[in-house]
């Protein structure tokens, strides 16, 4: 347990920061359509070194070699779902921040559009239930007349 | 009808407890990436030997039809874990005969040779990846890390990070054993 | 000596909470009022006894008693008091320990000044506090010791993480923990509740000043954690869905709800069973939150020290509270009564779908945070879910709220009047089409997303006005009659209007920033300029400093628009030698129209590098202090409602002075 320990420590001090933008200057592509579209699938892939960012935002070793791999992707002519293949034939689904609706991550889309269901089917049974319950919209002559009687007495008392 | 909707939460709670408990197994990493190669073909690429350096490069070619199931390790001399990894990398070549070949990972070739020349040079082959593009084909997220191939070019194993500690040698020294890798089978 | 005692102190508050953990309860039982009263003792001193314990561990960081394993691990002698201080509650450990203070605050808070709460009530619900305070008291004391000494001690510490060493970071867990931690006495309360087989609307008055105190801290506690984001971290980003973020907005999420069913429950009797599962389902999340952070289930950049030992004991403790909680809840809840009824248009038909979504939304950020982890363990395999997804997910489901959220407060209870709301809104929903058309004919480039979250933000912020101003007759009345008369209003209903309001300034900043954020990179050297939203930026050189604990290289920029400077900006890189790493500190033009955002770093180019040139990255971000702007007004809302006299007054008794004066029926 305490190899691991000085392992993991080991190999956090070799990453380098990961506070910080990370496109550098010299990867900037000229043509500023193809570098909009590198910028947008960056912020896509995840950075497999790193916890939890995007390679867009890392300024990991890795995370710049798969900037530069994107775009090289896209001089060539790769559109953007082929350029996401590419990177994804290598590392896996894994590196895709947006999970590809497939089978295995259905019920993760599905879910949410499932709640949205849920929600719109629950407020509506619950309003329709609550329509059909007769609610007494005006007070009927007599009780109009017992609520003027209880008001006058109420008065009559205050002034004592 | 209430009170099955009212024991929902519970057992959405019981539920999800399961898979925590599942999700607390110690062995479990959650940081570790599945390699997309296991069972698959050696990626394609083709490196020049480190300049200055008497050992050849390494290209796909040299690891399709082997003797024998080859171990494949990134390294670079910068990366501290790399130099005690080095230690064991030997080791499992002096004494259980295994075919290493190397890739030597965005690392200057001056840098590589002198890092060989003071520890020793247990490399078969090596390819200087000087740009790192052979390492995103494999797949690797930092060095170091080390491959098993098949006879037949197939990736077997991968571990991710330095093998040393005695449940690191004893785990890849099983995948090695089991492989095929060492000369003696 | 101090830890020691601190040690002990721990102690002696776990036997004081064991204690009331039962004797509160059998007094309950046996109607003995001297047992159900012992709460006020045992809950000042769990609270004095804690406070003596967290107050020793600060003590040992302040002097950097480094034989204190945890000082050692995370303070360094040359840090600033302050994150000395703070370091007390950077760790596992001492956040623990911070956990722990704040449930025994919220426990002797309520003994102390919930005067109107019926004596069996308060004997169940501190009873319940204290399993609580139970479960973790004794988590802390056997798996994770703060007080844990060190031979030999180290010279000096290993240094906090340079990334925390930040005012606003430092505030950020006290203020998240009072919100996390305080949702605990509500979840006590419902527990209470449930024991006892009733709620009612005075449960809900009781219960209403702490949900607020905690709700109001935790947006202040997340507005606070996302502001330190963006001014630290370098990429000018303030929300990533990372999962221990999104476990701390599950929580806020269902507390709205909780806030808003609560309402329901306390006017109208009605959605008992809605509001008591919220109570408990929000704190569970918070337990949730504190669960994943510490034992090691997902990856994440805020996540403590793997632990899967101490995973497994609060895994436990989540079983118990959680699974037991909800079973009571099972059992008992179909017993309570639904109250009152009401016609499809109502005030509550409206906070229904509040209640609806808003668990819609909880339900997703839970899926999407949790699905990995699902995924796994069903098939192996490993998936990313990241922002992509919750931004497809999240804002769909919450836009529609916004748009109920603008019409709700003009409907009524029990049934309204629809063609009059829609009267009254008319002038509104005309407003915001023109503002939305004016937004697409002025502001360009943005995705129809832009400026259809435009619409329903206009729309939120002109109902809501509309609403007060309809309220107080502010156009048909005289100026200083009108303002009498919101002067008269209660102030819960200021409150909404001011919280309504504040999520709609926010929204103004949330869309800003992400959808109209620009951005320019380059290579500079002295005499460089960067053009970038109407600025002339020159970057004038670089320079060593230093500082208390780091070394740091300065840029210096200087800001021009139309010719005349505007500002200087001196981003940093700082390295922290001790701790081993660098920061980036970016420098921040701020004006509510927007931030100037400047940061350097020296080129991964080599090339670049050996030519002197360094990496300068500016961002403009239009409107994103309307965020911060935003959720200090949603704060005050919070707050305004929460000082609303009818709080303070308890179940009216009747005097018996009046009663001589009322005739006999």
């Amino acid at each position: 347990m305490m190899m691991f320990r000085i392992l993991v420590i080991m190999v956090v001090l070799l990453l380098p920061p990961v506070s910080a933008y990370a496109v550098e200057p010299d990867e900037i592509l000229p043509d500023p359509v193809l570098e909009a579209r590198a910028r947008d699938i960056s912020k896509k892939l995840r950075c497999v070194v790193c916890q939890n960012q995007d390679i867009d935002s890392s300024n990991a070793g890795v995370a710049r070699d798969l900037r530069l791999m994107v775009r090289e992707r896209l001089i060539e002519g790769d559109n953007d779902k082929e350029v996401l293949d590419f990177i994804r034939a290598r590392y896996g689904d894994f590196v895709l921040l947006n999970p590809p609706f497939q089978p295995k991550t259905a019920v993760l889309w599905l879910t949410p559009a499932a709640f949205a269901v849920v929600v719109l089917l629950a407020g509506a049974i619950i309003l329709v239930r609550h329509r059909s319950k007769p609610c007494a919209d005006v007070l009927s002559a007599e009780e109009e007349a017992e609520v003027r009687e209880f008001v006058k007495a109420q008065q009559a008392g205050n002034r004592t | 009808m209430a009170r099955l909707l009212a024991s929902l939460p519970f057992f959405i709670a019981l539920f999800l407890g399961i898979f925590f408990l599942w999700g607390l197994n110690p062995d479990r990493d959650p940081n570790e990436i599945p390699s997309v190669l296991i069972a698959q073909p050696v990626p394609e690429f083709q490196l020049e030997a480190i300049e200055g350096l008497s050992v050849p490069g390494l290209a796909r070619s040299d690891l399709v039809n082997a003797s024998q199931p080859i171990v494949v390790n990134v390294f670079a001399s910068w990366c501290v874990p790399c130099r005690a990894e080095h230690r064991v990398l030997t080791d499992l070549v002096e004494r259980e005969g295994i075919r290493l070949f190397g890739i030597n990972y965005k690392d200057q070739p001056a840098d590589a040779v002198r890092w060989l020349s003071e520890l020793g040079n247990p490399y078969e082959r090596i390819g200087s990846d000087l740009t790192g593009r052979a390492g995103i084909e494999w797949g690797i997220s930092g060095v170091p890390e080390t491959f098993i191939v098949g006879e037949t070019g197939t990736v077997l194993y991968r571990y991710v990070g330095p093998i040393i500690g005695d449940e690191a040698v004893r785990k890849i020294g099983t995948v090695l054993k089991q492989a095929g890798a060492f000369a003696s089978e | 000596m101090v830890p020691e005692m601190g040690h002990f102190a721990l102690a002696l508050a776990l036997a004081l909470a064991l204690v009331q953990s039962v004797l509160p309860l059998i007094g309950v039982a046996k109607k003995n009022l001297l047992w159900m009263g012992s709460t006020r003792a045992t809950s000042v001193g769990q609270l004095l006894f804690v406070a003596l314990a967290f107050a020793s561990l600060m003590w040992s960081f302040v002097v950097s008693d480094f034989t204190v394993l945890n000082v050692a691990e995370n303070s360094h002698s040359l840090k600033p008091l302050l994150f000395k201080v703070a370091g007390t509650w950077g760790s596992h450990e001492g956040s623990l320990l911070l956990w722990v203070l704040i449930l025994a605050v919220f426990g002797a808070s309520v003994s102390l000044f919930g005067s109107n709460i019926p004596e069996a009530v308060m004997a169940r619900t501190l009873s319940v506090q204290a399993w609580i305070s139970v479960g973790f008291l004794s988590f802390l004391l056997l798996t994770s010791n703060p007080f844990e000494r060190v031979f030999p001690p180290p010279s000096d510490g290993r240094d906090l993480n340079p990334l925390l060493q930040d005012v606003g970071l430092a505030m950020h867990p006290p203020l998240l923990y009072f919100g996390y931690v305080g949702f605990s006495i509500v979840f006590s309360f419902a527990v209470a509740a449930l024991l006892e087989g009733r709620i009612d609307a005075a449960w809900a008055r009781w219960v209403r000043p702490w949900t607020l105190a905690a709700w109001m801290s935790l947006t202040a506690g997340i507005a606070l954690g996302s502001w330190w984001a963006y001014y630290e971290l370098g990429w000018g980003g303030w929300w990533f869905w990372d999962p221990v973020e999104n476990v701390s907005f599950m929580p806020w999420l269902l507390g709205t709800a909780l806030l808003h069913s609560a309402i329901v429950t306390e006017k109208r009797d009605a959605f008992k069973s809605w509001t008591i599962l919220l109570a408990i389902l929000t704190f569970s999340l918070s337990l949730l939150g504190t669960f994943i952070v510490r034992s090691g289930l997902l990856t994440s950049v805020h996540a403590f020290a793997v632990d899967p030992e101490r995973g497994l004991y609060i895994l436990m403790l989540l079983g118990i509270s959680i699974c037991g909680s909800l079973a009571l809840y099972a059992w008992r809840a179909p017993m309570m009564e639904g109250g009152g009824l009401f016609k499809p248009i109502s005030r509550e038909s409206g906070l229904m779908l509040n209640n609806l979504i808003l668990a819609a939304a909880t339900g997703s950020v839970l899926v999407g945070t949790l699905y990995p982890l699902f995924l796994e363990a069903v098939t192996g395999e490993k998936v990313s879910v990241g922002p992509p997804f919750f931004n497809i997910t999240f804002v769909p489901i919450m836009l529609p709220l916004v748009f109920i959220m603008g019409i709700g407060p003009f409907l009524s209870w029990k049934r309204s009047d629809f063609k009059g709301v829609l009267q009254r809104l008319k002038f509104v929903a005309v407003l915001t089409v023109l503002a939305t058309l004016a937004a697409w004919y002025f502001i360009s480039g943005g995705p129809v997303l832009g400026y259809v979250s435009i619409f329903f933000s206009v729309w939120l912020f002109l109902a809501t006005v509309r609403e007060w101003a309809l309220r107080i007759r502010l156009f048909e009345l005289p100026m200083a009659t009108a303002l009498r008369r919101a002067k008269g209003l209660p102030r819960a209903a200021h409150g909404m209007t001011l919280a309504h309001v504040g999520l709609s300034i926010a929204m103004f900043g949330f869309i800003g920033s992400s959808i109209w954020k620009s951005e320019e990179i380059a290579f500079v050297e002295p005499g460089s300029v960067v053009s970038i939203a109407g600025f002339e930026v020159t970057f004038n050189g670089v320079e060593r400093v230093r500082g208390p604990n780091y070394f740091a290289e300065r840029g210096s920029l200087s800001v021009k628009k139309d010719g005349k400077l505007v500002t200087t900006l001196f981003p940093e890189r700082r390295n922290y030698p001790v701790a081993q790493s660098s920061t980036t500190e970016s420098a921040i033009r701020s004006t509510l129209a927007g931030d100037l955002y400047a940061s350097i770093s020296e080129p991964s180019s080599k090339k670049a590098r050996e030519s002197g040139q360094w990496t300068l990255r500016i961002l403009y971000e239009p409107l994103v202090n309307l965020i911060w702007v935003g959720s200090l007004i949603l704060f005050l809302g919070g707050g305004v409602s929460l000082s609303d006299r009818r709080l303070r007054v308890g179940a009216p008794r009747p005097a018996v002075k009046d009663a001589q004066a009322v005739p006999a029926e």
